[in-house]
């Protein structure tokens, strides 16, 4: 009983099997697409860990299994071989698939809100810590240096 | 009728923590100490009915009752029986439950060890604590209850997504949780003070225990979950800046800014309004982080659990608790005036400025993690935010944090001469100069990602072992050799903590630049060259597992004809779930990790193969345990134990 039901799981698996090796190649980059020029391919692959795949939102298509990451890939390829610099690789892919692509949005318009978040609010966080300090050492300026060191013994530090 | 028992305890401890919720704050506000003394007990029942509830639920799974709706859609009968039992929280419903079994968990821990708290802090503690959990078991039950009966019951369940099965993410949740919720602690405490009026030095001593608890068990959690990614993904990368990695590593940092302010408190009596934002600001980034994972608002690889009425219930969570708790802040600001003053270079200072950094980098990630969804609602626009941008956007201030973590960490209190401290560190500056250079030496026409995280790893990681030696006095060395031992566990803490972040930095940036990686497409008997050494595909055949059929390769690895390592990197096909998943084989090393992935069968006849050499990995994890360690061993200090509770530890005596 048990045999013949694990007979058939097994079968049906190797069915399942079979298809999804028809329908899903398992790996990113195949070796197929990949150019002879290292340096070339290493530019390449560069590029494409910058783009999203668009339809699967949080993989790169250097990542991704779909076919139009594979797709992709095979235009970066086909403009760098044409002799496009990477800018203009880029720009051909967010063109025609929208800046969405773009995993490092470009800073301009609003995404320099996204860019300028963190520096500026070092800047504000510097500022606001300087002011505080202040506010807290001045009751100390007032302090002659003997006060101090009876005051240090006091606190014991 | 195990499983309705279950559900019926699920609905008693929300009733139970409603009762603590309210009546021990009432009594703390009226000074009557009956209802003040509720608290503890509430707390330990709530902790057995929800104990109860979660023992029904792994029975549930374990026996594979499939008349129930999780574990339908979440196991399978052929499922082995690790991943039957962590299938419990391998799922959104079981998972939520683990969220407030580890809420009860801490909540009676502080009616247990609490006894040195005084009696109406503690009661308000545990009030709030109760809200929470008021809030999260109305959660469960409303939206989504896990003891949900199926009408037919089929005979067999849908297996549980196969990347979940695995013993490093078996663990990884549970360990994350206790992070999360750990700082509902903090978030407690700070409430409870705000409420109370008071806040000292004793608050700061403790409240920072149990921060540090939570920060511990998130490291942990962090690392398990990015070496889950590192070996099971098949791409050899450990950390994708995914939305879900952020919401976890958000909490950390403000944990990690937590600690280090609740010093402050303690020692100085300084910082505290700070430290109070940071611990309410701390835990909204853990709700946050549960709002991001489980509504799936933001798309992400991880999600599992999407559901926008769920989103909702969380967002109203978030709100009243973080918002409240600002609320109560504002109106408390003026009680929290420091005592302690300092001058602008001090310890004080470096922590003030470790807390900003740490702040701003926090903040970074949450920009870029919902940047996206502004785009979407407020600019109308498709935008997205990747690993890219938080490369250049979040590395600038960890760096930063990194080149003032040793000098900071050996200034003097109150009023420090950064010229001493920096004399001392001459040594450690030479050394990771000399590291750097040597990077620098040793590659050609590479980044210079590697020799700088070589230099600036060494600098923070001996600049920890200066800070330890600089502690033992002035007087020879066999004198100083000896004071190391009896140096107080928290030094050797601090040290071991700053001392694996040194590591971790290091071991990422040799990770980032110095990875080799070969794709090609491989005959079986072909051999071909992998940095220094050289692989052969053996064979490739077909293996059955319990649950899943493997397709599986043997490789061998071989340097100069001596053979160092025989791989079976596996591509394996979950039958019930209908997915494929790839299992790299890993040749762990201490220098690299030889990482194998076996790809498709080639209309050519041969296999597509990838392969990478990947330096220092186990440096990564190693950093990230050490991190952990030196927090546990400032967790042991004997300081913490004897001492808390009282007021103010005379300065100046030894511990012992």
């Amino acid at each position: 009983m048990r045999g013949a039901r694990k007979g058939c799981w097994a079968n049906c698996a190797s069915y399942i099997l079979a298809l999804l090796l028809l329908a899903t190649p398992v790996l990113a980059v195949q070796p197929d697409e990949m150019l002879a020029d290292p340096v070339l391919e290493a530019r390449a692959r560069a590029i494409s860990r910058e783009i999203r795949c668009p339809v699967c939102q949080g993989e790169t298509i250097d990542d991704s299994n779909a076919p139009i990451s594979r797709d992709l890939r095979l235009i970066i390829r086909e403009r760098l071989v044409a002799g496009d610099s990477d800018e203009e690789v880029v720009d051909y892919v967010v063109d025609r698939y929208g800046e969405g692509v773009l995993f490092k949005p470009r800073p301009e318009g609003a995404n320099l809100i996204l860019w300028l978040a963190g520096p500026v609010l070092l800047l504000a966080g510097i500022a606001v810590a300087i002011a505080a300090g202040r506010r807290r050492t001045a009751p100390d300026a007032v302090l002659s240096a003997e006060d101090e060191a009876r005051l240090e013994e006091i606190l014991k530090k | 009728m195990i499983v309705e028992l279950g559900h019926f305890a699920l609905i008693l401890a929300l009733m139970v923590a409603l009762v603590q919720a309210t009546l021990p704050l009432w009594g703390a506000q009226r000074g009557d100490a009956r209802l003040m003394a509720l608290a503890g007990p509430a707390a330990g029942l709530q902790l057995m009915l929800v104990a109860a509830a979660f023992a029904a639920l792994t029975w549930a799974f374990v026996v594979s009752d499939f008349s129930l709706a999780v574990v339908v859609s979440n196991s399978h009968t052929a499922k082995p029986m690790l991943y039957k039992v962590s299938g419990v929280w391998g799922n959104h419903e079981g998972s939520l439950l683990l969220w407030v079994l580890i809420l009860a968990i801490y909540g009676a821990a502080v009616a247990v060890f609490g006894g040195n708290l005084p009696v109406r802090l503690k009661a308000r503690v545990l009030s709030v604590q109760g809200m929470i959990g008021v809030a999260f078991l109305a959660f469960l039950l409303l939206t989504s209850n896990p003891f949900w009966r199926l009408e037919l019951a089929p005979l067999d369940g849908q297996d549980l997504n196969p990347l979940l099965q695995d013993p490093g993410l078996a663990f990884h949740p549970p360990f994350l949780y206790l992070g999360y919720v750990g700082l509902s602690m903090a978030f407690s405490f700070a409430v409870a003070a705000l409420i109370e009026g008071r806040i000292d030095a004793a608050w700061g001593r403790w409240v920072r225990p149990w921060t540090l608890a939570a920060w511990i068990f998130l490291t942990i959690g962090i690392a398990l979950g990015s070496w889950w990614a590192y070996y099971e993904l098949g791409w050899g990368g450990f950390w994708f800046w995914d939305p879900v990695e952020n919401a976890s590593f958000m909490p950390w940092l403000l944990a990690a800014a937590l600690l280090h302010s609740a010093i402050v408190v303690e020692k100085r009596e300084s910082l505290k309004a700070w430290t109070i934002l940071l611990a309410i600001m701390a835990f909204g980034f853990s709700l946050i982080g549960t709002f991001i994972v489980r509504s799936g608002v933001i798309t992400s690889v991880h999600a599992f659990a999407n559901d926008p009425e769920r989103g909702v219930f969380i967002l109203m969570i978030l709100g009243f608790f973080t918002g409240g708790a600002l609320v109560l802040f504002a109106l408390r600001a003026g009680v929290m005036e420091a005592r302690g003053v300092f001058a602008l270079v001090s310890r004080e200072s470096a922590i003030v400025a470790n807390n900003i950094l740490l702040s701003v980098a926090c903040f970074v990630v949450f920009i870029g993690t919902i940047w996206p969804l502004v785009g979407q609602m407020l600019l109308g626009r498709d935008l997205s935010v990747g690993e890219p941008f938080f490369n250049a956007a979040f590395t600038p201030f960890m760096v930063a944090l990194a080149l003032i973590l040793p000098p900071g960490a050996m200034l003097a209190w109150k009023r420090g001469d950064l010229r001493r401290g920096l004399r001392a560190l001459v040594p450690v500056m030479v050394l990771a100069a000399a590291l750097m250079a040597l990077g620098f030496a040793m590659q050609t026409g590479r980044t210079a990602l590697g020799p700088l995280g070589l230099g600036i790893g060494a600098w923070v990681l001996f600049g920890a072992v200066a800070d330890l030696w600089a502690r033992t006095g002035r007087e020879g060395f066999a004198n100083r050799f000896g004071r190391l031992a009896r140096l107080p566990r928290a030094d050797w803490g601090k040290v071991t903590a700053h001392g694996g972040l040194g590591i971790t930095i290091f071991a990422v940036a040799a990770m980032m630049a110095w990875k080799v990686e070969d794709i090609r497409v491989v005959q079986v008997g072909e051999t071909f060259p992998l940095g220094r050494y050289d692989v052969r595909l053996d064979e490739v055949r077909e293996v059955e597992g319990p649950n899943y059929l493997s397709t599986m390769g043997q490789m061998t690895v071989t340097r100069n004809g001596a053979v160092v390592a025989v791989l079976s990197p596996e591509k394996r096909v979950y039958p019930v779930a209908a997915m494929p998943t790839t299992e790299a084989a890993i040749d762990y090393g201490f220098w690299r990790d030889i990482y194998l992935v076996l790809g498709d069968k080639q209309k050519s006849g041969g296999w597509a193969v990838r392969s990478y050499i990947e330096p220092f990995a186990n440096w990564l994890w190693g950093g990230c345990l050490l991190m952990a360690l030196g927090g546990l061993l400032s967790l042991s200090d004997r300081r913490y134990r004897v001492a808390a509770g009282v007021r103010r530890l005379p300065a100046g005596v030894p511990a012992e």
